[in-house]
């Protein structure tokens, strides 16, 4: 563990205050000097179709100890002293927030590269998945080598 | 017994997302995915696709990881989430 860190995990339909939770994890203590974030948010078009809705199905339980333990992970590889990850589930139309991901460091540098780990981990290893309603039909999204990749870099 | 999850698109080729299976003894998830087969031919293509992966009690394990009864072992398609 972070040692100290506040790392908060939150799974569920409700939507999210990007500013009210930035400003929680930049409260926690007058150590951070640098906050950053992230969110994911869904858009209207992919692989050149018009995307007018999308389903996110997960894995309850699952979805939970695989986000704690990547954020864990940060947490311990950039010194965190704080983080939030919060993914929602459900039915969503373009322009939707999926996604948050708040770090808090030290330093920008610990930040920056915490929460792109965080979302680069999440993409491949948390039991999420994306089903799109388009103008061509219901499709499943396929996972992409390039968010492998980027995993891998870490 | 042990609970058998499925999901996504998985879910949907198999027409169904839980079952209870009878396990008797140890057994590794090959061992498993291999005995569904048998009961349920159709479901050769979808489940024994390269591209499947398991978890065992939540945890990303690989087709050598044992499992014992009680157990809950998923098999779902890679992750698309974020």
């Amino acid at each position: 563990m972070g040692s100290t860190a506040r790392l908060k995990v939150q799974v569920g339909a409700a939507d999210f205050d990007a500013g009210e939770e930035i400003r929680l994890v930049q409260a926690l203590t007058d150590s951070i000097g640098g906050v950053a974030s992230f969110i994911g948010a869904m858009r209207s078009s992919n692989d050149g179709r018009r995307v007018d809705a999308m389903s996110l199905e997960h894995y309850p339980g699952m979805t939970e100890k695989a986000l704690g333990r990547i954020v864990d992970e940060a947490a311990n590889r950039w010194q965190l002293l704080g983080a939030t990850v919060i993914h929602r589930v459900g039915e969503f139309v373009p322009g939707d927030q999926i996604v948050l991901v708040v770090t808090a460091a030290s330093h920008r540098g610990e930040a920056f590269a915490a929460c792109e780990f965080i979302m680069d981990y999440l993409k491949t290893r948390a039991p999420f998945w994306k089903k799109e309603r388009t103008s061509e039909g219901d499709f499943w999204v396929e996972a992409r080598d390039s968010d492998e990749q980027a995993a891998d870099r870490w | 017994m042990i609970k058998v999850l499925f999901f996504a698109k998985l879910r949907e080729a198999l027409g169904q997302s839980e079952l209870q299976w009878p396990l008797a003894a140890e057994a590794s998830v090959e061992d498993v995915r291999a005995a569904l087969v048998a009961e349920y031919p159709q479901w050769q293509e979808a489940l024994c696709a390269s591209n499947v992966l398991t978890a065992l009690n939540q945890e990303v394990v690989n087709a050598k990881a044992r499992v014992k009864p009680g157990d809950e072992l998923a098999f779902y398609p890679p992750v698309t989430g974020g």
